[in-house]
C-alpha cells in the first residue's frame, strides 16, 4: 500500500481547497479514468473494482441503455443497436468510414454532407453523443469516488489525431458536462507516467532521448521525444489514426472467412461471430504456438507462423512510421536510450520483437500498458488544476500534421509544419487574382501531400470588403494559431483597409457550436433553471478568479508599471465587478463586465509578460519575485 | 504587442550569426517553463489568450534563431532586407554548375548498384557544400557587406532544398 502523506506544520493544505481532478484515457476498446491520490496516480474502478470501462454503448427505443460490460453483453445479439469501436468514426466523414471499409457493421444514415450518423433503435446518433455517453460514464465514477462534483480532466488523444479528430473529443466532454483541462497527447502521457525524467535526477544537465510505441485498438502513434530536467519536449510524432488491434482481428477475421469458404455479403451477427473468435485466437496465441477453433459449426486451426503472416505487414506499416518519425525528429535511431511500449495491442508478442529488432533494444513495459495512458494524463490533471506545483514539470507538444489553405490550382501552401512546437501562430500574405476582387475565399486544410484533394479539409470561410484593386495589389494577411490543446484558430485581414474576418475552426465533420448548445439545452430541458444557474454559476468563477489574479498583479505592479489615471480607472472597473459579482443573477451582464475589464487591462498584462520574461531569464520565477 | 520584440532580445542574446545552441536551448526551457499556457491553466480567458500568444512567440523565436536558414534570413530582415528571396537568383555560375552536377547525381542514385552508399556519400557532400555556404554568409555579414550576404542567403536556401530532397529519398529507400 502507498504510504498516507503528512504535510509539515504550517503548511497543511485546505482540505476544502483541494479539487477534483481527473485523467481520461478515452480509447477505442476501453476507457478509463485515474486520479492522483497521496501522489500516485490511481486508477478509478467500478463497483466491481474493474479498473477497464469497454467503449461500448447500447441503444434501445428509450435512449441508452447502458455502457460498458453490460452494453458490450449485447454485442452478438444486437449488433446494430450496440455501438463499438465508436473512437474510428470521431471527427470523420462519410468518405473517410468508406474507406475504412465493412469493418463497422452498422447501419449509416443518410448523409447529409457533414458528420455521419449512425441508426439506432433510439434514431440516429452521433459518434460525439456515443463519446460522451462513455465520458458521462466515467465522470460518474469519478464523482462516486471524491464523493463530489469532478472539476476538471485532462483527456487523450492519439497524437496523431487531427484538428477534426480533436475538436470532436472535445465536443463529446462538452455535451458530458465535463470542464477538459487540455487535450493530452497519449504518447506524452505514458512518458509522463513512467516518470522517465525522475530517474536522471542526478545529472541535471543529461538529456535523453526516448521514443513511445503506442499500439492501441483503433490508432497508432509513434513518439520520439527528449527529456532533460522535467521537461518532456516532443521532438516529432507519427501514427496513423485507423490502425490499431482492430485491423489486426480483422485480418484474421478474413483469413477466417476464406478458410470457411464463405463468401456471400456477411449479415452483422457473423461479422461480430468472426471478429470474436479472431480476437480470441490473437489473445490466445500470446501464450502457446497454436489454436484450436469451433467456429459456425466448422474447426480450424491457426498457427503462430500463420498469424504472424497475416499480421506482419501491418506491423510492418508501423515501423515505416517509426522510421519517419525518427528522420522528423532529426535524430539517428542508435541515439534512442530508451524504447516504451504503450497500448493494449502491444501485448502481442509479435510486436513488442518487431519493435526490439528495429530498434535494436528492449523495450520498456513495466507498467501495465492498458493503463499507462491514463495514469500519465491524471498526473497532469494533477498539476494543471492547481493542486500540485507545477515547477517541475513542462510538455512541449506537436502539431502532428501540416496546416496549410488552399491556392490557386488547389494546391496546398502550408503555413505551419508538422512536427512544429505548439502553442505556435504564424501569418502569411496572400493577394488577389482578378482585378476589381472583392472577396475571397479561405480553405483551410491539413495534411502533408501537395494537392488539396490529398488533404483533410477543415473548413470554409470567406473573406469580404476587399476594397476593388488591380489584381495581386491587395494584400490579404491570414492567421493561423494552434493552441497548446493542438485547436486552430485561423483569421484574414486585408491589410490595407483593416477589413477582419476570422473563425474558430469548426471542422466539416464536427457539429456547430449551435448543435452542441442544442443538445446541451435537450440534456436540460427538464432544468432550464439548472442551466441558467450554471452558466451564472461559471462566470462568476470567472469573475473571481479575474478578480483574485488582476488585485494581485496591481498589488505587485500596478505602480510600476501603470501611470495613475489607468490604476485608477482599472480599480473603478475591478469594484464594479465585485458588486455585480455578489448582486447580480444575470450571467451576460457579468461576462460583458469581464469582456470589458479584460481588454482594458490587456496593456498591463502584456507589460507584467515583458518583465516577467526579463526575470525569467535573470533566473527569477515570478513566485521567487514575489516573495522579495 | 510588445513581446513582438525581436527574438534575440526575447532571448536577451545579441543578434548575430554565431549563437551558443545549448545557452539558446536553456533560456527557451527557462521561458516556456515561465509561459507555457500549463502555467496558466488556472488563470482567467485573458490571461490564458496572452500566454497562448506569448508562448507562441517564444516558438517562434526558437524556431528562428535554431536554423541557420532561418537565423540568416531574419539577420538580413533586421537588416532592411526583407528577403523575399524567390525574386533573388544568384548569378554565381560556379555554384549553380555544382548545383547542377549534385542534382544529376541525385536523379541518377535510383540507378545505383547501391543506391543507399550512393546516398549517403551524396549526403555528406552536400552538407560540406552547405556549411561552405554558411561560413560564406558568416564572413560577409560579420563584415556587413549585405549584398553579398543576400546572394549567400539564395545559395543557402538552394542548399538547404537539396539536403531535404536527399532526406526525402533516402525515406523513399527505406521504405522499400
Amino acid at each position: 500500500m502507498a504510504l498516507l502523506q503528512i504535510s509539515e506544520p504550517g503548511q497543511s493544505p485546505q482540505p476544502h481547497q483541494r479539487k477534483h481532478a481527473v485523467g481520461i484515457d478515452l480509447g477505442t476498446t476501453n476507457s478509463l479514468v485515474a486520479t492522483v491520490r497521496s501522489s500516485s496516480a490511481d486508477i478509478l474502478p467500478d463497483e466491481q473494482g474493474r479498473n477497464l470501462l469497454p467503449s461500448v454503448v447500447h441503444y434501445e427505443t428509450e435512449g441508452v441503455s447502458c455502457v460498458g460490460y453490460e452494453a458490450a453483453e449485447h454485442n452478438s445479439s444486437d449488433p446494430l443497436n450496440t455501438l463499438t469501436s465508436i473512437k474510428r468514426l470521431m471527427g470523420r466523414g462519410i468518405g473517410d468510414i468508406k474507406r475504412l471499409g465493412n469493418s463497422l457493421p452498422y447501419d449509416f444514415a443518410a448523409d447529409d454532407g457533414g458528420m455521419p450518423k449512425i441508426k439506432t433503435a433510439y434514431g440516429p446518433v452521433s459518434p460525439i453523443q456515443v463519446s460522451a455517453e462513455i465520458l458521462r460514464k466515467l465522470a460518474g465514477r469519478a464523482e462516486l469516488a471524491f464523493e463530489g462534483m469532478l472539476d476538471g480532466a485532462v483527456i487523450t488523444v492519439p497524437a496523431y489525431f487531427d484538428e477534426a479528430q480533436r475538436q470532436a473529443t472535445k465536443d463529446a466532454a462538452t455535451l458530458a458536462g465535463i470542464k477538459v483541462l487540455r487535450l493530452l497527447n497519449e504518447p506524452t502521457a505514458a512518458a509522463i507516467a513512467y516518470g522517465l525524467d525522475a530517474e536522471e535526477n542526478e545529472d541535471t544537465s543529461a538529456q535523453r532521448l526516448i521514443a513511445v510505441y503506442d499500439l492501441g485498438g483503433g490508432t497508432f502513434d509513434i513518439s520520439i521525444l527528449r527529456l532533460s530536467k522535467g521537461v518532456f519536449e516532443v521532438l516529432a510524432t507519427g501514427g496513423d489514426s485507423a490502425l490499431g488491434g482492430d485491423d489486426l482481428d480483422h485480418a484474421i477475421a478474413n483469413w477466417l472467412c476464406s478458410e470457411l469458404g464463405m463468401t456471400h455479403d456477411l449479415d452483422p451477427v457473423e461479422q461480430r461471430v468472426l471478429l470474436e473468435t479472431a480476437k480470441c485466437a490473437k489473445e490466445e496465441l500470446t501464450e502457446s504456438d497454436k489454436v484450436e477453433l469451433d467456429i459456425l459449426d466448422a474447426k480450424l486451426v491457426l498457427t503462430k507462423d500463420q498469424l504472424h503472416e497475416l499480421v506482419d505487414s501491418l506491423i510492418d506499416q508501423t515501423l515505416s512510421a517509426c522510421k519517419r518519425a525518427i528522420r522528423d525528429a532529426g535524430v539517428k535511431i542508435n541515439q534512442i536510450e530508451e524504447v516504451v511500449l504503450v497500448g493494449g495491442s502491444t501485448r502481442m508478442p509479435r510486436v513488442g520483437q518487431k519493435v526490439a529488432e528495429l530498434f535494436d533494444r528492449q523495450p520498456k513495459c513495466s507498467l501495465d500498458p492498458d493503463l499507462v495512458v491514463a495514469m500519465g494524463a491524471a498526473k497532469q490533471a494533477e498539476v494543471l488544476i492547481g493542486n500540485k506545483s507545477a515547477d517541475d514539470m513542462l510538455l512541449l507538444d506537436v502539431i502532428p500534421l501540416s496546416l496549410g489553405i488552399e491556392t490557386m490550382g488547389g494546391l496546398t501552401e502550408k503555413l505551419i509544419h508538422r512536427n512544429t512546437t505548439i502553442p505556435v501562430a504564424k501569418a502569411q500574405e496572400f493577394t488577389t487574382f482578378k482585378d476589381g476582387q472583392t472577396a475571397m475565399s479561405i480553405h483551410v486544410v491539413q495534411g502533408d501531400r501537395e494537392l488539396v484533394s490529398d488533404c483533410r479539409s477543415l473548413a470554409r470561410f470567406e473573406l469580404r470588403g476587399i476594397p476593388p484593386m488591380v489584381a495581386g495589389s491587395a494584400k490579404i494577411q491570414v492567421s493561423y494559431q494552434v493552441d497548446a490543446d493542438g485547436l486552430l484558430n485561423v483569421s484574414a485581414r486585408e491589410l490595407s483597409s483593416g477589413v477582419e474576418s476570422s473563425i474558430e475552426v469548426k471542422p466539416s465533420y464536427g457539429l456547430t457550436d449551435n448543435e452542441i448548445t442544442q443538445m446541451l439545452q435537450d440534456s436540460f430541458s427538464h432544468a432550464r433553471d439548472d442551466m441558467r444557474l450554471r452558466a451564472l454559476r461559471e462566470q462568476q468563477v470567472e469573475a473571481d478568479r479575474m478578480l483574485e489574479d488582476l488585485r494581485a498583479a496591481i498589488d505587485k505592479d500596478g505602480e510600476s508599471l501603470l501611470d495613475t489615471t489607468e490604476l485608477k480607472c482599472l480599480q473603478v472597473a475591478l469594484d464594479e465587478l465585485q458588486v455585480l459579482r455578489e448582486s447580480c443573477d444575470d450571467h451576460r451582464q457579468l461576462a460583458n463586465q469581464i469582456e470589458s475589464i479584460g481588454k482594458s487591462s490587456e496593456d498591463f498584462a502584456a507589460r507584467r509578460m515583458d518583465v516577467s520574461i526579463k526575470q525569467a531569464l535573470a533566473g527569477l520565477s515570478l513566485d521567487e519575485a514575489l516573495d522579495k | 504587442m510588445s513581446i513582438a520584440k525581436n527574438f534575440f532580445e526575447i532571448f536577451s542574446l545579441p543578434a548575430s550569426w554565431e549563437i551558443d545552441h545549448s545557452v539558446l536551448d536553456k533560456k527557451f526551457r527557462t521561458l516556456q517553463l515561465t509561459f507555457h499556457p500549463d502555467r496558466y491553466a488556472n488563470k482567467n480567458d485573458f490571461e490564458k489568450r496572452l500566454a497562448v500568444q506569448t508562448a507562441s512567440t517564444i516558438n517562434q523565436a526558437y524556431e528562428t534563431l535554431s536554423s541557420p536558414l532561418l537565423r540568416a534570413q531574419y539577420l538580413l530582415k533586421l537588416e532592411g532586407f526583407d528577403a523575399d528571396q524567390e525574386s533573388h537568383i544568384t548569378s554565381d555560375g560556379q555554384f549553380l554548375m555544382q548545383q547542377m552536377v549534385l542534382r544529376e547525381a541525385l536523379s541518377d542514385v535510383k540507378d545505383c548498384a547501391n543506391p543507399k552508399d550512393a546516398l549517403v556519400s551524396l549526403s555528406i557532400e552536400a552538407q560540406q557544400a552547405a556549411a561552405k555556404i554558411q561560413a560564406d554568409f558568416a564572413q560577409y555579414f560579420n563584415t556587413k557587406d549585405y549584398n553579398q550576404a543576400f546572394d549567400a542567403l539564395a545559395k543557402m536556401q538552394f542548399a538547404c532544398k537539396f539536403v531535404s530532397d536527399i532526406s526525402s529519398l533516402e525515406a523513399e529507400l527505406e521504405e522499400l
